[in-house]
């Protein structure tokens, strides 16, 4: 008898779901999060799942867990004090950057830029240098190297990172620097940038490993807790950390690269949107997560969500591949206001966040805020409270909403009205960006919509993208839950060639593709994950001779020898065409070239809800009045928790659960399904 | 003979009513068509100047021509009185002579692309988007020789040509085109790259069309362009004075020797217009400094200035052009006679940013900021590798943003909108160089309550023979620092040869020959400070010695006082502002860091090289009608302007404010 248990720690609440290896059976539990050490809340989840599944918590094996604690880091500002060493010459790589003001035309005027991760103060200089081709120019100087060092030792440093010009052709002095480090500091955490990102550019790969430094001392310690009071009372279980490309990563390898892990929290939703979709029937999804403070969307086809070379938060941007999910700053936080100037109406993004909060929570935030909004509307409603213990105040909301409404000239309601239908457009450009944008269309796909506030705007969304059934999953936290409890454990291992074609072969790069594969197996061996329960793909990054950005192609190595080249020319030229409407005649190039080891998946069933008729008025809670399309209807409350499969809701509606909303519009109906997710369509 | 504008089903828009919230949503659409028109550009195009460093500028207009989104504003009404022929379904526009398109790109590296969307036989709108190429062909490889004294020497001229009709591409026009320039392969790749873009944009529109109807999104665009209007005409009547203010700025040399030229501009207001008079400025170059503004751009840059710190969210666009009147006088530098040279026309364009922002703000120096436009400072090598390959590289350069009153000016980043840097390592592996240095220069931005931008030095190690250009200026004349601060650094170019001598290079320059093994040290210019150096906090200071960014010395400038310990010696530092203070007596609006007299005067001595002689302007005659282009130029209607000699010019009068006192170093021709 084994099991593996997915955490997710919510704000509010830590979500947990229990899945028994052998029958895929699954048990599930919700407790209050515990913020200042989350570790006591995932205790009493476990405590909570293991008595409601009558198993002693000694016969899980494997826990899973998705977390924020990177991003935080980041977002707060919280990370270690990182000291830098460059190339001689470049100790400003990080104050320059990219020399990039954001804002357009004249933004410099009011463009304050924010202090760079590794202060210039703790940054110095190793005499030494590597040509772009590898070939060693300068060896490092040891002496002078020692010395700075030592300066940076008195001034209280607690992870060092290094980082040197054209690493990534050649290790061999950032190695030399790590030997010299060790000397002076002893046990620190030295972060090496052809180690954490070994491929070109030098502010990226310097910020990316400037950036797992930053986080690393919070991460380590977070994950060794976690790996104690695990062990404590599950004896021999083994800790898996979800990173940002959706894959798993052991305790060891997550506090060692925790700049993988900065998206962490936000592929646990899409993992768990992609097998509750698929669960469901819906292999192709657009996923939509909106919370407080930000939106975050991705695009799925065929159960797997596409992933990027790039993961952003805040202002920091690093390379590090994560799943790609396009984060708007337009959350339930987001506030509306009017410039006097023009008179426009703008949503965010200025958030009111957790704290003062939205106006209705009345904790002392006073500026109308989409939550305010859909207050207003009546969809977020007062009178009953399933979860939490937030009172919601709709007078607050009333008076915050008018403030935009006077200028505007409208009524209270429909100013909210109109924020919700802002909102709702800078949620729809981001969904462009990972659909249309990329040539695919969305009427192609299912929208899935989770987080605090995503189902309350999903059925709207919905409508802007024609994508079709709006999938509600039950639960925001139980969904990442099962993203965490369902998903491989994954390892890569990437080289930058900047090759030619034409000064390439298929045989060259098949032995390339070869040692990869044996590196980023490496992490599976430690796993114990048996040799025929595994697979590896290849991803090459390719472009035509001459242009800045490349797109990324998969291949199977054995096809490559026996094709050709060709093999994955031909797929570029499509993509390219694809994408940008032309494909050129110019010789292309091999820029990056990865290798991708995955265990296989785990089986689980997913939990179904009880057969109903077609009449939700089991669930039915209250009448209530909403305000739609300019005018207060009727409507229906319903509890979600009572909902049958087979029920069928028509908007408007609303439909209330522990920790979310959902609102079916008019003239769409929701259907629940047999495992609980309701699933609205156009009448 | 204006554009005819050919449309299969010719049917009036009905101006309909449209809800602010419907209104602020096409705005919002209408933004994404315009990032989205960036995005598949920068991915596709081949030239570093516009894939990395986002030399580019998109824009999206309505159906009179106006933009609606976009930068640098619309051209569209120029060119179509302009050009004498249709305008069709299935046409695409190519022109990069600035001279037949009334300046919309202002030289012929920037190639320009023109599509009007049709929809159902009616046009909705038009799409236009231009890149800088790096190479046209002409006499110089990069094709910005500064020493052409006529256009022809700049490389192939297009002027307004459907290279697409019926949505087929003339082909052979195209490789005619192609045949003219230096690396064919990134002209093609870069002109499909806009291309794409454009169609992209088409998509977008047509799509708004569909959802919103036709005749919601002409009006919305209407509506859009009457909320800037409103907008500006508050803005304009709340801080433009009736009374008439000038400012005067210069860039330093034409890169044969002579300057500085100087760029004068008056603003005052006349009921509810500003008025922007370029009277006093020289007449145009005999070298390729020239800049064709175009007037309804420089309305553009007004009004983004004026409105950034109000509503920085807006979607800027043409709505308020008629609030605008902007002058400038036939034969100068800033609206020079056909054939003069614009190639390098950079210096003037940026330094218009400078005095721009001296104008709007010298009456409100609260809002005022110091001076960086410097311009965008260009490097070019180029040669024939080892293996024989032609290999060529052109690449901007940054300085230091200005201090501002929003804050301190950051250190090496762009002025230019969305422009970024190459990776250092991206140019060692495409180019047989080495950047040994790429670094800040510490106390090269000016001293302020708010601290200027450092300037950047840059090492390139040349590891083949061949050929360098380089177009740089402020370096004779100063960033000005604002209310208090002093002026950033200028620039400088040193080339230290394999053999250990040194050579300090001018500003501007062409086919210098360097050698495998040299090495070059290109430092740009610093930000000027803003506001008085003696009232910042010291631990700021401080906080910049201990980055390096500020020597110890430097720190002095702020009248900050270091002890040994590296700490800040707050009772020295108390009384060195004293004494400063007194010293120094009140702080003036504008710091130049001497007059133009002053700085020739000390040239020599404190920059190495010779002052620049005073300019030469020669009458100009157009020359031989052969020469002229076929299609008039709409700015170019008084052809008797042409022949009168634009060189007389009365020495300009000392003001008391914003101007260098008693200049009188020109002679007439």
């Amino acid at each position: 008898m084994s099991y593996r248990l997915g955490v997710d720690v919510g704000g509010t609440f830590t979500d947990l779901l229990l899945v028994d290896e052998k029958s895929g059976n699954i048990h599930t539990a919700k407790v209050p999060s515990t913020p200042h050490d989350s570790s006591i809340g995932v205790l009493n989840g476990i405590e909570r799942v293991c008595k409601s599944a009558k198993i002693n918590p000694k016969v899980i094996t494997h826990v899973m867990h998705g977390t924020t604690v990177a991003t935080n880091t980041i977002l707060e500002m919280s990370g270690a004090k990182v000291g830098l060493v460059t190339t001689k010459g470049y100790r400003h790589v990080l104050q320059i950057a990219r020399s990039f003001v954001p804002g357009g035309l004249g933004g410099w005027v009011i463009y304050n830029k924010s202090l760079p991760l590794a202060p210039l103060a703790l940054t110095v200089e190793a005499d030494e240098r590597v040509g772009a081709d590898g070939q060693m120019v300068g060896k490092l100087k040891v002496s002078s190297l020692e010395r700075e060092l030592r300066r940076l030792k008195k001034k209280g440093i607690e992870a060092l990172t290094i980082s040197l010009i054209n690493s990534f052709a050649n290790p061999k002095n950032e190695k030399e620097v790590a030997r010299v480090a060790k000397k002076v500091f002893g046990r620190m955490p030295v972060s090496l940038s052809s180690e954490v990102v070994p491929e070109m550019q030098e502010y990226e790969r310097t910020i990316t490993t400037v950036a797992n430094s930053y986080v690393r001392p919070k991460v380590e310690k977070y994950v060794r807790n976690l790996t104690r009071e695990l062990g404590k009372k599950m004896g021999d279980v083994k800790l898996h950390v979800l990173r940002s490309d959706g894959g798993l990563a052991s305790a060891k390898a997550a506090a060692s690269h925790p700049v993988n892990l900065l998206m962490s929290g936000p592929a646990g939703g899409v993992s768990g949107a992609i097998w509750v979709a698929t669960q469901a029937g819906f292999p192709n999804i657009l996923t939509f997560d909106m919370g407080g403070t930000s939106t975050d969307v991705a695009l799925v086809e065929d159960g797997k969500a596409q992933l990027r070379r790039e993961t952003t938060v805040g202002d920091v941007v690093v390379r590090a591949s994560s799943v790609d999910v396009r984060t708007v700053g337009a959350g339930g936080g987001s506030i509306a206001h009017v410039p006097e100037l023009t008179g426009a109406l703008r949503v965010g993004p200025q958030s009111a966040g957790a704290a003062p909060g939205p106006a209705a929570y009345d904790k002392g935030g006073d500026l109308p805020t989409v939550t305010d909004a859909n207050v207003v509307l009546g969809y977020l409603p007062t009178a009953v409270r399933l979860g939490g213990d937030m009172e919601i105040r709709k007078d607050l909301a009333v008076k915050a909403v008018k403030k935009v409404a006077d200028p505007l000239g409208l009524s209270v309601k429909e100013a909210a009205a109109g924020i919700i239908d802002i909102v709702n457009e800078n949620m729809y450009g981001a969904m462009r960006l990972v659909s249309v944008e990329k040539g695919y269309d969305p009427r192609d796909f299912a929208l899935m919509g989770f987080g605090g506030a995503g189902p309350l705007h999903a059925n709207a969304l919905g409508k802007l993208t024609n994508a079709w059934p709006v999938i509600i999953p039950p639960g925001p936290g139980v969904l990442c839950a099962y993203g965490d409890a369902t998903t491989r454990v994954r390892d890569e291992a990437s080289r930058t060639l900047i090759q030619k074609f034409h000064h390439t072969s298929p045989k060259e790069l098949a032995g390339v593709c070869k040692k990869l594969a044996a590196q980023a197996s490496k992490t599976l061996d430690a796993e114990g994950v048996p040799k025929k329960e595994r697979s590896t793909s290849f991803e090459a990054d390719i472009r035509y001779h001459g242009q800045g950005l490349s797109l990324t192609v998969t291949f199977d190595v054995a096809d490559l020898e026996k094709k050709g080249l060709d093999l994955i020319g031909d797929q570029f030229d499509e993509m390219h065409k694809q994408l940008f409407t032309f494909a050129l005649p110019e010789d292309k190039e091999v820029v990056n070239v990865r290798a991708v080891a995955q265990g296989e998946a785990t089986h689980v069933s997913a939990q179904s809800v009880g057969r109903g008729s077609k009449s939700p008025a089991a669930a039915k809670i209250a009448d209530i009045k909403v305000f739609i399309k300019g005018k207060d209807r009727k409507a229906v409350l319903y509890n979600r928790a009572k909902l049958k499969s087979g029920n069928v809701i028509e908007g408007p509606a609303i439909v209330q659960e522990m920790d979310s909303t959902t609102l079916i519009l008019p003239d769409h109906a929701g259907t629940i399904d047999d495992y609980g997710n309701i699933l609205i369509n156009p009448l | 003979m204006p554009a005819k504008i050919v449309e299969t089903r010719p049917k009036p828009f009905n101006r309909v009513k449209i809800d602010p919230i419907t209104l602020d949503i096409i705005e919002n659409a209408m933004l994404n068509a315009r990032w989205e028109m960036d995005a598949v550009l920068f991915r596709t195009a081949m030239s570093p100047g516009i894939r990395e460093q986002g030399d580019a500028f998109p824009m999206i207009a309505n159906l009179d021509g106006k933009m609606v989104v976009g930068q640098f504003g619309s051209f569209i009404y120029g060119f179509k009185e302009a050009y004498d022929g249709t305008i069709e379904e299935g046409d695409i526009f190519f022109m990069n002579d600035p001279y037949t398109c009334n300046g919309a790109v202002s030289h012929a590296n920037d190639w320009l692309l023109l599509r009007p969307i049709f929809k159902d036989g009616r046009l909705v709108s038009y799409a236009a988007h231009f890149g800088h190429m790096t190479d046209i062909g002409g006499k110089v490889p990069g094709s910005l020789p500064t020493d052409a004294r006529q256009i022809f020497e700049e490389g192939i001229r297009v002027p307004p040509t459907k290279i697409f009709k019926n949505d087929e591409l003339q082909e052979d026009l195209f490789e005619v085109i192609l045949h003219n320039c230096r690396m064919p392969q990134w002209n093609r790749s870069d002109f499909n790259a806009i291309i794409a873009s454009l169609r992209t944009a088409e998509k977008r529109v047509l799509e708004m069309c569909e959802r919103f109807g036709d005749d919601v999104y002409y009006s919305g665009l209407e509506e859009l362009l009457d909320r800037n209007k409103r907008a500006m005409q508050k803005l304009i009547k709340d801080t433009i004075p009736t009374t008439k203010q000038s400012f005067e700025d210069y860039i330093c040399d034409d890169g044969m020797g002579m300057g500085p030229y100087k760029i004068k501009c008056s603003l005052w207001r006349e009921g509810n217009k500003a008025v922007f008079d370029f009277t006093g400025t020289d007449p145009q170059s005999i070298a390729s400094v020239n800049f064709l503004l175009n007037e309804e751009m420089f309305k553009m840059f007004c009004g983004v200035y004026m409105i950034m710190v109000f509503d920085p969210q807006i979607m800027f666009n043409d709505g308020f052009y008629d609030l605008i009147d902007v002058h400038i006088p036939e034969g100068t530098l800033l609206k020079p006679n056909f054939p003069a040279a614009l190639s390098c026309r950079t210096h003037a364009l940026g330094r218009i940013f400078d005095v721009l922002g001296a104008l709007l703000g010298q009456g409100n120096p609260d809002f005022l900021n110091a001076a960086g436009f410097s311009d965008s400072p260009h490097l070019m090598y180029s040669g024939h590798d080892k293996k024989g390959e032609w290999y060529q590289l052109f690449q901007i350069g940054f300085g230091g943003i200005p201090g501002r009153p929003f804050g301190d000016g950051p250190d090496g980043h762009s002025l230019w909108p969305n422009f970024t840097n190459v990776p250092n390592e991206f140019l060692e592996a495409y180019f047989p160089l080495r950047i040994e240095a790429y670094e800040t220069i510490p106390d090269s931005g000016g001293a302020g309550h708010h601290r200027g931008g450092n300037a950047i030095h840059m090492s390139y190690r040349f590891l083949e023979d061949g050929e360098i250009s380089i177009h740089d200026d402020r370096w004779l004349t100063k960033p000005w620092g604002v209310n208090g601060g002093t002026p950033g650094m200028r620039s400088t170019k040193l080339l230290e040869r394999a053999d250990g001598t040194k050579e300090l290079l001018p500003s501007k320059c062409d086919n210098i020959v360097v050698k495998e093994g040299d090495l070059l040290h290109f430092n740009t210019w610093g930000g000027g400070g803003w506001g008085d150096p003696l009232t910042r906090d010291p631990e700021k200071v401080l906080f910049d010695v201990e980055a390096g960014l500020v020597s110890h010395d430097g720190a002095k400038r702020y009248g900050v006082a270091l002890k040994r310990d590296g700490s800040v010696d707050e009772k020295k530092t108390a009384s060195l502002r004293a004494r400063m203070a007194k010293k120094r007596g009140k702080t003036q609006v504008f710091d130049f860091g001497g007059t133009i007299p002053e700085l020739k005067k000390r040239c020599k001595r404190e920059t190495g090289l010779e002052a620049p002689a005073t300019p030469v302007f020669q009458s100009w005659n157009r020359g031989d009608e052969a020469a002229k282009p076929k299609r008039k130029a709409a700015a170019r209607k008084k052809p008797a302007a042409a022949k009168k000699p634009a060189a007389v010019k009365k020495p300009a009068k000392a003001k008391k404010k914003a101007t260098r006192s008693g200049v009188k170093r020109r002679k007439a021709a």
